[in-house]
């Protein structure tokens, strides 16, 4: 095998496996540490710098950090990432004099953004400290898009959203509340320089059977949570059923226990391994006492004297046919009683507001083509971003998506190629504070994962506005965040100070290293004393050792970063190293176009 | 050594031996010596040995005296029996423990200060002995639990740290085994375990007394320039006299030897060694060629490792002395202390 190349920053972000797994490369366990040391101010930051809102997504991401944690390599359950982001989230100070300055002096171009919610407003948090003059046009009385009004307030208080929304609009952006904006075509005339378009997915599925259209009381899940956050709808029928098995789903069944249902049945055609549901939204509907009705399939809304009185579903029985597709058979048909039906079966883009006639193309979803580097559509100028963009995603991806329009918008207004983006870089600092100390808290906690607490089941109903989870209390995540290995202190190893004394594959305590002669990578990976077996980690092969030629393999897999190998190395061949991943944004893409200028004017 | 302990891992897809052990299972406590000490990697690969041939952690008593070396015992097999003794007399007390129990996997671990100084009297005679043990000599060619003397190993030219050469005969420990009727001679480097842990298994499963000499260098006293013990110097001069390769019992032999070159040999204890020899005038099996190959190489300044002799026949010293051969622990009392009724006739024979 060619020697690894640990010069290309990706090769240690992949090692960092959150880092790698969050669409935005959230630097988490920089800000574990920073919660560790206290310092919930600078954790706040670290994630802010590249999710933009730390409180929001501290409570309601979709963490796909969570499964990618090395810990559920090591053992059960990964790192509680999520609830100690809201920790700093909860704890932090004043952020206002470390936020980026905005220059008073503007640079002449102005910015339309529709709609209000995470994609446009990252876009603003990245163009205004530019220069960028920038517009918001939101069509609802308040900003938040999907989250404010999808999101039940019992698992994310609009508090939360208002801090963070806010603190960018009062860096100087023009909000336009109750402002929606009725065509594309007449937006485009007017004079701006660019356009964001952040409208999301905010149409949800129908689901059209016989009796849909003789009741009242089937919804459609996010038009009806959106009426319940804005309080246009205060009550709920007594039996109700939702139809989906997605989070949209979670979020309906346990709002209609607050509005005073007393049986909520989710109903998913097929088995729960399908559902696209998280564990962490479906576990609380579950112990709040929903029930999970799997493989049914629904066929008609049964009305009885114009009122709806339940829902006929055919019982299902899956399996694999003769070429191994799943398929299903029909074993049963049963109504089940009800009062109300709720529809989660969904979300579709809609954009009424956009003529067809103007050079914008759609694909056969009706979703605008977009390019998934620049997010510039097929018209020159006019970006996308979130849900908007590519079809219903989640918000994380929504600020990445914000991050790279804002990149492009910038590059456009300054006539720059949108793809000619700067690439990421890295810094790779020692953490050695002497021969057995290392400025990060080595040793392997054994602790398991902590629930987070909860209010009590008998006061979570009383107001559709109590938030469930209370977040982690001081000694809970003064413990939790000892489970973090500090995937990101990396074991940098230089081959020319090696002297093949074995040293650190003895002591490694988890077998993940090898000094043996150069071959392929299929036998190499035989070669580590617990075969290296996990193909999707790397496996990183040294240059050529000076003694005797050979190569110092190293398993990516499970390595605990505990840094004995380091410490037992008598040449400090192997070092540990923090790896810090330069993301490039907006500014960087600024700051790094004036220096040109100013090389050039010298 | 290291602040924190070593965390206890067992991943899913650890190798695991006959009895469902881990390595892990055979390690000890946290080594205490210097980082890259050559005595951890011999260490490291004695838990491979007794991984590899499944031993029973109560079948085995690890001893040792005093110095680096003598500590090693602590780090490997925690769940074995142990005996740290006095300087030198390591082979008295395996001595006693095997008469006591020779159904146990006996291991001492020594240095070249604690066998061939103080302790030369007693390595010599448990050679005469030929007890059925492992004798391991951790060498480093200084005493380095007192800030690097030269020790009885030195060789005539190397310098210490400071760069004084050493101007006194070394002893070869493996020559000096041969030549008094040792049955196992071995020498390894602690740097290349490829070689060394087939040695150990070898060693383990013969019968009888078997020396292995295993080059170790020490990293914070003896690992410059100047030093012929050093990691650098001790790769550039070892020249490996014959391969050795340990066949387990009731196993298929998967290489193909070439039998006009390499020798088979049926180890007492289980198992065989296939030795493919590298020299063609050279026969392990015969002493004055071992002798006479050790002596040419070393006059050249290289130094012969592998299986440099072997002899499976001699008895050892429970079959010389004819001893009981079931442990003591599992003679009914009556039989072992026959009161003094039988101690009184005992002694009239004599009179």
């Amino acid at each position: 095998m060619q020697p690894t190349d640990t010069k290309d920053p990706q090769y240690y972000h992949k090692v960092v496996d959150c880092q790698w797994g969050c669409p935005a490369h959230t630097d988490v366990p920089a800000y574990i540490r920073h919660i560790a040391q206290g310092e919930f101010t600078q954790a706040y930051m670290v994630n802010r710098e590249s999710n933009v809102f730390p409180g929001i997504l501290g409570r309601v991401c979709d963490r796909p950090c969570e499964p990618a944690c090395r810990r559920v390599r090591v053992e059960e359950e990964p790192v509680a990432i999520c609830r100690l982001k809201r920790v700093a989230g909860d704890l932090k100070g004043d952020i206002k004099e470390l936020l980026p300055s905005i220059p008073d002096k503007k640079n002449g171009k102005k910015i339309a953004i529709v709609g209000g919610g995470c994609a446009s407003l990252t876009v603003a948090n990245d163009l205004l400290p530019i220069g960028y003059e920038v517009d918001i046009f939101e069509s609802l009385p308040v900003m938040g898009g999907l989250i404010r009004s999808n999101i039940p307030k019992f698992r994310l208080p609009p508090e939360v959203i208002d801090e963070e929304f806010n603190i960018i609009v009062e860096q100087g952006a023009n909000l336009y509340l109750n402002h929606p904006i009725e065509s594309m075509k007449e937006l485009l005339k007017e004079s701006y320089d660019a356009f964001f378009i952040g409208t999301g997915a905010p149409k949800g599925r129908e689901l059209d059977l016989p009796g849909r259209n003789d009741t009242d009381e089937v919804h459609i899940g996010i038009s009806w949570l959106e009426s319940v956050a804005f309080e246009h709808i205060e009550k709920v029928g007594k039996k109700v059923l939702i139809i989906g098995g997605g989070n949209t789903a979670m979020d309906c069944c346990r709002t209609s226990l607050r509005l005073g249902a007393d049986n909520v049945k989710v109903m998913y055609r097929g088995t729960r391994d399908r559902m696209k549901s998280s564990d962490w939204e479906l576990e609380p509907a579950l112990e709040e006492n929903v029930e999970l009705v799997l493989n049914h399939s629904p066929d008609e809304y049964v009305i009885e004297d114009g009122k709806l009185v339940g829902m006929r579903f055919s019982v299902l029985d899956w399996f694999k046919d003769e070429k191994g597709k799943l398929t299903s058979k029909k074993i049963d048909d049963v109504v089940i009683p009800c009062d109300t039906v709720i529809l989660a079966i969904g979300q579709e883009n809609s954009f009424p507001w956009v003529e067809r006639d103007i050079g914008l193309e759609f694909d056969q979803w009706e979703v605008p083509i977009v390019d998934p580097v620049t997010y510039q559509s097929t018209i020159k100028g006019l970006f996308f971003g979130g849900d908007a963009a590519f079809g219903p995603k989640n918000i994380i991806e929504a600020v990445e998506h914000g991050h790279q329009a804002a990149i492009s918008i910038h590059k456009y207004c300054e006539n720059q190629a949108l793809t000619d983006r700067l690439e990421y870089g890295m810094n790779l600092v020692t953490e050695k504070m002497g021969l057995h100390e290392w400025s990060y808290s080595n040793d392997y906690g054994y602790e398991n994962r902590l629930e987070v607490p909860t209010v009590p089941m008998n006061e979570r109903f009383k107001d559709i506005n109590i938030e469930v989870e209370m977040g982690f209390e001081p000694g809970q995540f003064q413990q939790e965040v000892e489970r973090c290995l500090n995937c990101d202190i990396q074991t940098d190893f230089a081959a020319n100070l090696c002297i093949e004394c074995d040293a650190c594959i003895d002591i490694c305590p988890v077998n993940c290293l090898m000094i043996t002669e150069n071959d392929d990578e299929e036998s190499l990976r035989k070669k580590i004393k617990t075969p290296a077996d996990n193909l999707e980690q790397d496996l990183f092969v040294s240059e050529d050792l000076p003694h005797t030629g050979r190569v110092m393999l190293k398993d990516e897999d499970v390595c605990i970063h505990c840094g004995l190998c380091a410490e037992r190395c008598p040449t400090a061949a192997w070092d540990m190293k923090k790896f810090t991943l330069k993301v490039p944004y907006a500014l960087d893409e600024a700051n790094s176009t004036n220096t040109n200028a100013t090389k050039k004017a010298v | 050594m290291s602040y924190i302990k070593k965390p206890k891992i067992i991943r899913e897809n650890a190798l695991r031996n006959k009895l469902g052990m881990t390595l892990t299972d055979y390690e000890g406590v946290m080594s205490t010596l210097c980082a890259g000490c050559g005595h951890d990697s011999i260490t490291g690969a004695i838990i491979q040995t007794v991984f590899d041939l499944n031993i029973e952690p109560h079948r085995l008593i690890k001893l040792s005296g005093i110095g680096c070396s003598s500590k090693t015992p602590a780090y490997f097999a925690s769940q074995s029996h142990g005996f740290n003794s006095v300087h030198g007399r390591m082979p008295s007390v395996a001595t006693g423990a095997h008469s006591a129990n020779s159904e146990l996997f006996c291991i001492g671990v020594s240095g070249d200060g604690d066998t061939l100084s103080i302790g030369m009297g007693q390595f010599t005679h448990a050679i005469r002995r030929n007890l059925n043990m492992l004798y391991v000599i951790e060498n480093n060619g200084v005493y380095g639990l007192t800030k690097g003397q030269f020790s009885a190993s030195a060789d005539v030219g190397s310098t210490a740290k400071k760069g004084a050469p050493n101007v006194q005969i070394p002893i070869d420990p493996c020559q000096v085994a041969i030549s008094i009727g040792a049955t196992f001679v071995a020498r390894s480097f602690s740097g290349d375990k490829d070689q060394l842990v087939p040695l150990l298994k070898a060693g383990l499963m013969h019968r009888g007394f078997a020396m292995l000499d295993v080059i170790s260098p020490c990293v914070t006293f003896n690992d410059h320039e100047g030093s012929t013990k050093s990691y650098l110097s001790t790769r550039e001069s070892k020249r490996e006299a014959l391969y050795t390769d340990y066949i387990e019992p009731f196993s298929e032999i998967e290489v193909d030897y070439d039998q006009g070159s390499s020798i088979e040999v049926d180890l007492h204890e289980g198992g065989k060694v296939i030795l493919r020899k590298a020299e063609k005038e050279f026969s392990p099996l015969n002493k004055s060629d071992s002798i006479r190959i050790i002596r040419e190489a070393a006059d050249e300044g290289e130094m012969l490792t592998g299986l440099l002799y072997i002899d499976e026949n001699t008895p050892d010293f429970t079959e010389m002395e004819n001893t009981v051969k079931k442990p003591l622990n599992e003679i009914p009392f009556g039989d072992l202390c026959p009161g003094s009724k039988t101690l009184t006739s005992l002694q009239k024979n004599y009179k």
